[in-house]
């Protein structure tokens, strides 16, 4: 009996030390290949747009209006477009999204509403743009009577990036410790002080992060832009939120649907247009959280 | 004893849905002493000290049947402000538990949500000083609290929990997470604040029990698992002439 045991034992380790010895060394590179796939297509993307649209990039380019002239067109307006729609975007969003998120995490009964609610808000995060769009331009556009403007895209864009946002901030809200909102508590604090002293600042950085991405997809959104704003040459700039508006998205892809090779330099030099403003939105959210981190090392 | 218990508990049941935790408790704890709360695991001792300053209410589905008197105030009754309760009882918990925020802002955590009107600096500096950790950190007021040591940081919530000036002090197991020298220092710190304030330890450290406390009451599990009052009475006493023969079992290490 004994010996049956340590042989198959041994029968069984030896077979697990060929398998061993097969995949180990075939694991890593892999995952090696696995990421360049993503890295070498995205490096490929940035060259080819960058060879193509950096001649076009130039001071005009930005202070130009659209032109069936390629060498006289420029992105202004598309560009103050987006910065319109991004920053109302946000300063709508955000307190929305984080208020739902704190209500769900920290005050709703744990009942069949609550949990209705849950199915929902993840349902809604991946609902196609588009639909987005149709129900901004019948709600926003057409029963609120707001226009083409760009408070109606504004509206529309929060209610697509509002449940990523409601997402990601309850993900950081539940993630921090029960222990701290314990210490609250015994201090003599209000619920609402424990949620804003306790519980806040330590999922701050987590929100923001969210927050960043579910900015990063809204001013890249196409398609429910082109619901709402309909626009495609606009020669002037919104002053106000029911002007009406373009989008960088918009015209990029305007710009890649012309024949002439001058207009498909143009989409590029909109594209790395758009870059920059993402990346420049980015790292203010960066530097905010990390201003947050940084007060939480301290 | 004339004067009015710090606590008066009487009759005290708590449920947790529909397991009966804490049976038929009615416990005296005399103000400025200190009174330790010892048994085996299980017995329910963390849910008592916790239904002295209503952290109980925090745990869904648990329930408080009895009263608990703080100095004669019922401290159940419906129009009660539960957060000015927690505010005349401080708690201790079993791990070090400070906020990821300044030493400074950990100690004036209370004083500002209690809209205190007294210098902060002030009351930061008492506290630390009567925590026995001033003069270890008073450099480094501005320095993240978690980078203190685990005894530093249970003296850190102890000061926290000062510098609301209550009346009592709840220590959840305070030393369980902490090495010898830290636990000494703890104790000592302990047997120095009785003077100003009432202090109810939970702790199944006997050892400690009876180097700190001026009474024990012991806690036993029933045969249901509920947890009820073996024996109250002098620490000195406990320790040395036990009346219940449970009690003596579990001193005596013979049992939890």
């Amino acid at each position: 009996m004994g010996e049956v045991l340590v042989l198959t034992g041994k029968k069984s380790h030896s077979k697990r030390s060929i398998t061993r010895v097969l995949i180990g060394p075939l694991v890593l590179p892999t995952l090696i290949f696995a990421t360049l796939i993503g890295m070498v297509g995205l490096g490929i993307l940035l060259v080819q747009t960058f060879t193509v649209g950096l001649p076009w990039l130039d001071l005009d380019f930005l202070n130009n209006f659209p032109s069936r002239h390629p060498e006289e067109a420029g992105i202004r307006a598309a560009l103050f477009g987006t910065l319109w729609i991004a920053g109302l975007t946000a300063l709508f969003s955000f307190p929305l999204a984080i208020g739902a998120a704190i209500y769900l995490e920290e005050y709703a009964p744990q009942n069949k509403f609550t949990r209705f609610i849950d199915v929902n808000i993840s349902n809604l995060a991946g609902v196609p743009s588009i639909v987005y769009g149709l129900l901004g331009l019948a709600v926003f556009v057409q029963i609120l009577a707001l226009g083409r403007s760009v408070l109606a895209g504004a509206l529309t864009l929060t209610l697509l990036i509002m449940p990523i946002i409601i997402i990601t901030a309850r993900e950081a809200i539940a993630a921090v410790p029960r222990h701290y909102r314990l210490a609250a508590y015994a201090l003599g604090a209000t619920q609402w002080q424990v949620v804003r002293r306790a519980v806040l600042p330590s999922a701050m950085p987590g929100i923001l992060t969210g927050t960043i991405l579910a900015m990063s997809r809204a001013i890249g959104e196409a398609a429910p832009m082109l619901a709402i704003a309909a626009l495609v040459y606009v020669t002037f700039i919104p002053t106000g939120p029911l002007d009406r508006f373009t989008v960088l998205p918009i015209q990029i892809f305007n710009w890649v649907s012309r024949p002439q090779a001058e207009f498909a330099g143009l989409a590029a030099a909109g594209i790395i247009v758009l870059l920059l403003v993402l990346i420049g939105m980015n790292s203010i959210a960066i530097l905010i959280r990390n201003k947050y981190q940084r007060r939480l090392a301290e | 004893m004339s004067t009015i218990p710090a606590i008066d508990v009487q009759d005290l049941n708590i449920y947790y849905d529909k397991f009966q935790a804490i049976k038929s408790v009615s416990l005296k704890i005399p103000p400025n002493q200190v009174s330790a709360i010892i048994g085996p695991s299980g017995c329910g001792k963390s849910t008592l000290l916790r239904s002295f300053n209503r952290m109980n209410d925090l745990i869904p589905n648990a329930r408080t049947q009895g009263k608990v008197l703080l100095k004669g105030e019922s401290i159940y009754d419906g129009d009660v402000d539960v957060t000015d309760i927690r505010r005349r009882i401080g708690m201790v918990f079993q791990k070090p538990n400070p906020f990821p925020k300044s030493v400074f802002d950990n100690v004036a955590f209370g004083p500002r949500i209690n809209g205190s009107k007294r210098n902060l600096g002030e009351v930061v500096e008492q506290a630390l000083k009567q925590a026995a950790l001033w003069e270890e950190v008073k450099g480094i007021l501005k320095k993240n609290a978690l980078e203190l040591s685990g005894g530093q940081q249970q003296r850190l919530c102890i000061a926290r929990a000062l510098a609301v000036e209550p009346e009592i002090l709840l220590m959840d197991e305070p030393c369980s997470a902490l090495d010898p020298i830290a636990t000494s220092r703890i104790e000592e710190l302990i047997r120095s604040l009785k003077a100003n304030y009432t202090i109810v330890i939970v702790t199944h450290n006997m050892q400690q029990a009876a180097r700190v406390s001026d009474l024990t009451s012991v806690m036993m599990v029933g045969d249901s698992r509920e947890g009820y009052l073996a024996e109250h009475g002098s620490t000195k006493r406990i320790f040395t002439n036990p009346r219940d023969s449970r009690t003596e079992d579990y001193i005596r290490g013979k049992i939890g």
